[in-house]
């Protein structure tokens, strides 16, 4: 047995005393499409800003419990941006970057050290096909990012995930602003990632999380219900009565 | 009068509600344009009283290109300002070397790596030093650093470039470190935290996104300060040495425009040649310090719209 990617230990949410999620347990495994499926409010996204400690960004934000990635306490982390660079966010609105194109993708290598053009090059056109956008944006790589569709720069974000050839990626509602056809490209994408690294996807689409999760996760009010098999979920053999009437769309 | 007309709330009759809108509408329209009139109002005051001399005596290579500015000479008074400009340019260039560093980085400290307390109390600090009087500054200048410049570089006079250059910059610092801190924090934070998810370190954020995003603002900023250090005058003549040089080293003394009209105005007879000079210079500085805040604000706006 391998150890797992990510194992949550415990994990509560608080702001300003206000807590959002409650002492959850999880385990990632490598190489797998984590799913947490949930309503609004269910701390999912509290749940990912914990794991890459964003936490640290907001002053009134507390985070009790162990987070362990890689077997390593990341509370004990000495170089917390060497950590971030290896877990890539996808946020659920595009934030294209105040930079061209080019430069968004190219931002994380660059920040990695990596100088020469033609490995940039090879890197930016890598990542923008993965997240189909290449085809809509190869003769004009140095525009701005800010000019392009909301779909368009949500690919780029996505494009620019990629880039930092993360172990883990982590997409927080990632199609809200994509069209149907570009989410399935990109799904087939998230396929095709799953066999070099690990993804925990946060969907409020259940299908979406059907489609493509290994095992899912179902969020509500800050607690985590139940995890499972993802296709057992789906098939009926639910622990939890809320997940069924989740999962069949009679709430949430 | 039937009962349904009763009902209906009158449309026509004016109630105190109406009459208080109104007139506060004109007050505001008052106070709004009033920004504009004064500004008309000073350019044709002192076009007037420059109108003598820009007929007569005014000769515009002269005055642009003569370093000579001996208005007082008995024989033939000559009204060159190139020294003055030179003057003028030589300090505010010596400060903003002196303020954009210090105020830049104030204003990424203040804006982007301080925190709470520290933060607020910095601003506050920040803002008292802008609040102190240029007198106090060119005192400053008279008494502290000119001994420490003659003792540290080993020269005849403290009261020159590089005296009124770093007071001047100290003086401009502050308010540039508020405007630009204010374009730093124009930026939104999700572009912060999208660059920290991509692993980039604090500087890293800064340098490659905040910086880029808020420059027009930072240049913004930067112009606002060359204004000022051009419009100043109690400082500089205190700190210069007003004399009148083309300086060729920080350790020279030079005069400004500013501190020409200040010293000399109230000597001059009015109607003279020499006053409506003065107050051609005065044109000139007000056509300078216009165009300047124009373009800082036009940068600065164009910040805004992206």
């Amino acid at each position: 047995m391998v150890a797992p990617k990510l194992v949550v230990e415990g994990l509560s949410i608080s702001y300003g005393g206000k807590t959002v999620l409650h002492d959850i347990n999880l385990e990632v495994q490598e190489n797998e499409i984590f799913g947490i499926i949930g309503p609004a409010n269910a701390g999912k996204t509290s749940f990912l800003k914990a794991i890459n400690r964003m936490s640290d960004f907001e002053s009134d934000m507390q985070v009790s419990g162990t987070i362990r990635f890689n077997g390593r306490d990341i509370r004990t982390l000495r170089n917390l941006y060497a950590y971030r660079s290896r877990i890539g966010v996808v946020f659920p609105l595009p934030v294209g970057l105040p930079l061209t194109i080019y430069e968004n993708v190219a931002l994380a290598p660059r920040l990695r050290g990596v100088k020469h053009r033609d490995e940039l090059d090879e890197m930016v056109e890598r990542c923008l096909k993965r997240a189909a956008l290449w085809e809509e944006v190869k003769d004009r790589l140095h525009v701005l990012g800010s000019l392009l569709s909301g779909g368009q720069q949500q690919r780029l974000t996505i494009a620019r995930a990629l880039s930092q050839e993360p172990e883990l990626l982590m997409l927080d509602e990632f199609s809200i602003a994509v069209d149907p056809v570009t989410t399935m490209r990109i799904e087939d994408v998230l396929k095709e990632l799953k066999r070099e690294i690990t993804i925990i996807l946060v969907t409020n689409l259940v299908q979406q999380a059907r489609r493509l999760a290994d095992r899912t996760a179902f969020f509500l009010e800050g607690k985590c219900v139940e995890i499972a098999e993802t296709e057992a979920l789906f098939t009926g053999t639910v622990q939890d009565q809320r997940t069924r009437d989740y999962i069949e769309g009679r709430f949430g | 009068m039937n009962a349904s007309a009763a009902q209906q709330p009158d449309f026509d009759r004016r109630n105190l509600d109406w009459y208080i809108d109104k007139f506060v509408q004109a007050l505001v329209f008052l106070g709004g344009i009033s920004a504009i009139l004064f500004i008309i109002g000073i350019f044709v005051f002192i076009t007037v009283e420059g109108f003598d001399f820009l007929m007569g005596r005014f000769d515009f290579v002269e005055f642009f290109t003569s370093p000579w500015w001996e208005p007082t000479d008995e024989d033939e008074p000559t009204y060159g300002i190139l020294a003055l400009i030179a003057g003028t340019a030589s300090v505010t260039g010596l400060a903003m070397l002196v303020a954009i560093p210090f105020s830049l980085g104030a204003a990424i400290f203040i804006g982007e790596f301080a925190t709470g307390k520290t933060r607020e109390f910095l601003k506050v600090l920040v803002e008292l030093l802008a609040a102190i009087p240029s007198v106090v500054w060119g005192f400053i200048g008279l008494s502290i650093m000119n001994p420490l410049i003659i003792e540290l570089f080993d020269v005849p006079v403290g009261l020159n470039v590089l005296n009124a250059g770093i007071i001047l910059g100290l003086m401009a610092a502050p308010i540039m470190t508020s405007i630009a801190e204010d374009a730093l924090k124009a930026v939104p934070d999700r572009y912060r935290e999208a660059a920290e998810a991509l692993g980039a370190t604090r500087w890293q954020v800064v340098y490659k996104v905040v910086l880029p995003a808020a420059k027009n603002g930072l240049l913004g900023a930067v112009l606002l300060g060359v204004g000022r250090g051009f419009g100043e005058t109690m400082a500089v003549l205190m700190a210069t040495g007003h004399a009148i040089n083309i300086p060729t080293s920080i350790f020279d003394s030079v005069r400004a425009l500013t501190a020409t009209i200040a010293a000399e105005l109230g000597e001059t007879a009015q109607g003279s040649d020499h006053y409506g000079a003065l107050f051609t210079i005065g044109i000139f500085l007000f056509l300078i310090t216009f165009l300047i805040n124009l373009m800082a604000d036009l940068i600065v706006r164009g910040v805004r719209k992206q």
